[in-house]
């Protein structure tokens, strides 16, 4: 171990040798090697912590949620049905904080998904090697931009820009529509470069036979490539989603402060995440509803992203299967 | 030989003497960018006959197959020099639209390539989006029948094209490139990927179909353009990878009788 | 088959021709649609850039708690000042505690004449921004500002770049004008160290584990697919359980009063240690999965040829494979990491965000990271503040910056290897 491969594999052949040279020892029997047992027994615990990882997020948020149930003021149908989320005062209905999540994903996924599929269409079918040599790296930049900045972006030039558009009387300072829409840029690379390698892995072949019948490239992209991708793009799809559902801290400075039930994407509305960055940062008190609340909702969270994950690879699984 | 002058309305020209050539090709140069891949093709092409291309691997016998309707068009920096002219008509004319060409001139490939979707709908495609008028049902029916495939297949029209089998797909495929009703359809290595019972049955189609179809077929198989071809076309690579035309004639005398060298020795199996 | 026929099947030539026609505009107003999307794309890039510069760079208004004029009559400006009416300024003016700290760092009369105007300016004249403008209005709408001069009187206009040598080395400070990174700097730098020592052995092991031991049985196909699900966990999940674990469970290591003895930590287990352990478990799954890949792209026949010799396993993989994957496993590490870097959520929610001016002096210390201090700057309503994050997310893109082009240039290079090899 560590040695030079030329040397270490020198020694090997004349040990081995020598010992076949042997004819009272047993060259060949099963050497216990405890030295190489142990290294891959420190291997699988590096595997295993990812285990241990889930089970602690499962354990910790099962835990204090229940905390957060179990309290009197508390109850499972008052968290599912009313429209109020109000912990100070006692009002724990979380549709609020879930319907504003929506409204942001929801808003997020009608710019991101059409422009992120196109932006693949064009990459894949359209564009020569040269712009794809240009086009791939901006992707990736904008891939890498953190989310902060993306919040930074949604607060002083979306929302200016909406006021700017729908009136500032109609756009208030913090709104879901401007928080929504800059997720989606934030979701577009993901949507782009997945849905490419979904829509680059339909075999050419299918793509030169729809040519030979007398197909216009659009006809073969839309009615031939794309529903022989459609598993690898709805999985990119659902993952983008569960991407938009999770995403912080764009909700933290542009979607507003303080839960409220609105369908108005021009209100400003709390979202699941933004309420527990607000209610953390704060130095929020263990043991408290409060503490035990954000829990709660992490728990909420944790669930939706959690299925639309799982979807999306099992969708994407049987995807490659089929073109393998 | 003379061009004929393109015309907008590229008229259909119907039934002809089996004398008259659908193709012809005159002194055909096709390059990949810098790269020249075939050189100086000159043939001629009879209707309603198999013509089989044959040669070693890299000759560019599927590169000048591709160039009869124009799938070159699809590699980037991709260029032809030289006529091809179909039924007199220039198709590398820049009026001509590759589209309308590829109805016209239909394509079967090496490996079976059915689209995912149901074996109704691999026939019916192409027919639609070229704007056919008749009944849908109908084609579909005729164009199984032609490919033998039909009775087969008739109680599962709505089932998933990849559940069939290989060489199934590949009459599939057959049947879909007829939908479109084709004059000419392109056959590269169209047996190459299938056991040798399909293969059977697909040489058996070919030789049914010479009586509606042109038929130019790419094959390794000696025995197999011997048994279809009536007209088989030899090439043959340089010392730069450029293919040639080494030899074109009846199908008899390129294989009893070449007139070439190289012929001779591919054909008995010298190289190749 | 016959042309009648023909004409049956798709209409007369000018049906077809028709036909085609439509075919080909659909085909051109689509492919118009996808470039536009394309262009949609760059925009959004540009528009981002555009916003960060532009609130980096600008006029600021200021307004003069002292003006230099009282200091010295009839000088308008400290800059011209002479060194004698500098130091004589600043031995009168500055308070006496000011002044005591002022010579303990530096004696007044050893500082250069730019570093006495810069006290002067921060502790005596004291400018107070009184609204600051973007790059834009800077330069493309100076009627306004100059009307907002002619209304305010006693304030004056200069041209700021927000980012500039102060700002990277000063700390915390709750006017905007003497603010800094510094400490956010060190605090994200700290995190990374121990997100790097935490994350990396354990992902790359792990990895090994999945591809080169782990046999394809049910319980391995399950850890593999609990690896892709945790890498899509959302940030603020992993902060909850940083929250829970680091912070509140395991305070007594995490704040060092187990280890260094300190009864008194007043970091309560919000630490350095806490926010990079946070990280590291965020980033683990990343960085599994990219060493996974790095391992996958390793020839079986370099394997086959080392089990060939007589070499065992690890033998086998410590002397060849990864040698052999190195440079892409540094890769994607690169890109976990710099994925840690940006992350502002998990570290909120274990409490980072508080109001730190001291440097971090070790892994117990309390912290706050440029990221978190964007959020902080961001959230506050004031202009100024703005003009802050935006040079912070300046100085946070181009360390970003430098780390994925490392990584790019890495992977260059071993594309240019293989390329050799082949």
């Amino acid at each position: 171990m560590g040695c030079m491969p030329m040397t270490s594999s020198f020694v090997f052949l004349m040990r081995y040798s020598k010992r076949m040279m042997d004819p009272h020892k047993n060259s060949f029997r099963r050497k216990v090697r405890p030295h190489e047992r142990f290294i891959e027994i420190m291997l699988f615990f590096c595997a295993l912590l990812s285990i241990i990882i889930t089970v602690g997020i499962v354990v910790i948020l099962v835990k204090e949620s229940w905390l957060f149930f179990k309290n009197p003021q508390v109850t499972l149908k008052e968290f599912f049905t009313s429209k109020k989320w109000q912990p100070m005062i006692g009002d724990f209905g979380f549709l609020p904080l879930l319907n504003a999540t929506f409204t942001t994903s929801i808003i997020a996924m009608s710019l991101g998904v059409p422009i992120g599929l196109f932006v693949a269409i064009y990459l894949s079918e359209y564009a020569s090697e040269k712009t794809r040599a240009v086009l791939k790296p901006i992707l990736e930049i904008l891939a890498g931009i953190p989310s902060i900045v993306f919040g930074y972006f949604a607060l002083t030039f979306m929302t200016p820009l909406l006021r700017g558009i729908f009136n500032a009387e109609r756009v208030e300072i913090y709104n879901t529509a401007s928080a929504g829409l800059v997720i989606g840029i934030l979701v577009l690379p993901l949507i782009a470069t997945m849905a490419e390698d979904a829509i680059g892995a339909v075999p050419k072949e299918l793509r030169l036979a729809a040519y030979a019948l007398g197909s216009t490239k659009l006809e073969t992209v839309f009615q031939i490539v794309i529903p022989a991708a459609i598993s690898g793009i709805s999985a990119t799809f659902l993952l983008a989603f569960s991407r938009a559902i999770g995403e912080t801290m764009v909700v933290a400075l542009a979607a507003g402060a303080g839960p409220n039930f609105t369908y108005n994407p021009f209100r400003s509305a709390e979202t699941i995440t933004g309420y527990i960055v607000r209610i953390s940062g704060g130095d929020v008190s263990y043991n408290s509803i409060d503490y035990n609340s954000i829990f709660a909702l992490g728990l909420v969270l944790f669930i939706i992203t959690f299925a639309l994950n799982f979807i999306s690879r099992r969708i994407s699984e049987r995807f490659r299967q089929e073109y393998e | 030989m003379s061009v004929k002058a393109y015309e907008v309305n590229m008229p259909f020209v119907g039934a002809k003497s089996a004398e008259n050539p659908i193709i012809e090709m005159k002194d055909v140069d096709i390059y990949y960018g810098d790269f020249q891949a075939v050189k100086k093709i000159s043939m001629e092409i009879l209707e309603r006959h198999i013509t089989a291309f044959i040669g070693p691997s890299g000759c560019g016998k599927s590169t000048v197959l591709r160039s009869i309707n124009r799938m070159n068009d699809l590699i980037p920096n991709a260029r032809l020099e030289g006529y091809v002219l179909f039924n007199g008509y220039d198709l590398y004319d820049e009026r001509v639209d590759p589209v309308l060409i590829r109805r016209r001139i239909g394509m079967v490939f090496q490996k079976p390539n059915p689209f995912p979707k149901s074996i109704y709908e691999n026939i019916a495609w192409g027919a639609r989006i070229n704007g056919y008028k008749g009944d849908m049902d109908e084609l579909v029916q005729t164009s199984l029948q032609s490919a033998a495939l039909w009775d087969e297949v008739k109680d599962k029209l709505k089932k998933g094209a990849l559940q069939l089998s290989g060489g199934q797909q590949q009459r599939l495929c057959i049947a879909r490139a007829l939908a479109v009703f084709p004059e000419i359809i392109l056959m590269d290595e169209p047996a190459s990927a299938l056991d040798p019972i399909a293969t059977g049955r697909i040489e058996e189609l070919i030789l049914d179909l010479k009586t509606k179809y042109t038929i130019i077929i790419v094959t390794h198989n000696m025995g197999q353009a011997s048994r279809l071809s009536d007209y088989t076309a030899f090439f043959m690579v340089d010392e730069n990878r450029t293919g040639y035309l080494e030899e074109f004639g009846d199908t008899e005398q390129v294989f009893l009788n070449p007139r070439n060298k190289k012929t001779e020795e591919y054909i008995s199996g010298k190289f190749g | 088959m016959n042309s009648m026929n023909h004409v049956v099947q798709f209409g007369t030539e000018e049906d077809v021709q028709v036909l085609m026609e439509k075919r080909r505009h659909n085909g051109t107003l689509w492919q118009a649609v996808f470039m536009f999307s394309v262009s949609l794309a760059m925009l959004f890039l540009i528009m981002l850039i555009f916003s960060v510069v532009n609130t980096t760079f600008g006029y600021v208004v200021l307004v003069n708690e002292v003006e230099s004029s009282t200091l010295i009559a009839q000088k308008d400006s400290v800059s011209s000042f002479t060194r004698a009416e500098l130091e004589q300024v600043a031995f009168s003016r500055l308070s006496a505690g000011i002044l005591r700290r002022v010579e303990y760092e530096k004696p007044i009369a050893d500082r250069s004449d730019e570093e006495l105007i810069a006290l002067i300016e921060q502790y005596i004249i004291k400018p107070k921004v009184r609204k600051t403008w973007g790059l834009w209005d800077s330069l493309f709408n100076k009627i306004e500002i100059d009307r907002y001069m002619a209304e305010n009187e006693g304030s004056y206009a200069v041209f700021r770049s927000w980012v500039n040598s102060s700002f990277l080395v000063a700390d915390q400070s709750s006017d905007p004008l003497n603010a800094g990174i510094r400490t956010a700097l060190f605090g994200s730098l700290w995190i990374i160290l121990v997100t790097l020592v935490f994350a990396f052995p354990i992902g790359v092991g792990a990895a090994i584990y999945l591809e080169e031991y782990a046999k394809d049985n049910r319980f391995n196909r399950a850890l593999q697919l609990n690896i892709f699900n945790l890498s899509a966990v959302p940030s603020i999940i992993y902060g909850l359980l940083g929250l829970a674990v680091f912070v509140r469970a395991m305070e007594p290591i995490t704040s060092g009063a187990l280890i260094l003895g300190i009864e008194d930590s007043t970091a309560n287990g919000r630490t350095i240690l806490s926010g990079g352990l946070t990280l590291g478990l965020l980033v683990l799954p990343i960085i599994i999965i990219n060493t996974q890949e790095a391992l996958k792209a390793v020839p079986d026949s370099l394997r086959m040829s080392s089990y060939g010799v007589g070499a065992t396993k690890w033998q086998t993989v410590w002397n060849h494979v990864l040698p052999a994957s190195f440079d892409r496993i540094l890769t994607g590490t690169i890109l976990a990491l710099s994925r840690a870097f940006g992350e502002t959520a998990p570290l909120v929610v274990i409490g980072a965000s508080t109001f730190i001016s001291i440097d971090p002096s070790g892994i117990f210390s309390k912290f706050t990271t440029l990221p978190t201090q964007i959020y902080q700057w961001s959230a506050r309503p004031q202009g100024a503040y703005r003009n802050l994050a935006s040079a912070a997310i300046v100085c946070l893109l181009i360390l970003l910056l430098i780390m994925n082009s490392t990584a790019i240039y890495l992977r260059a290079r071993i594309n240019r290897k293989k390329r050799l090899e082949a």
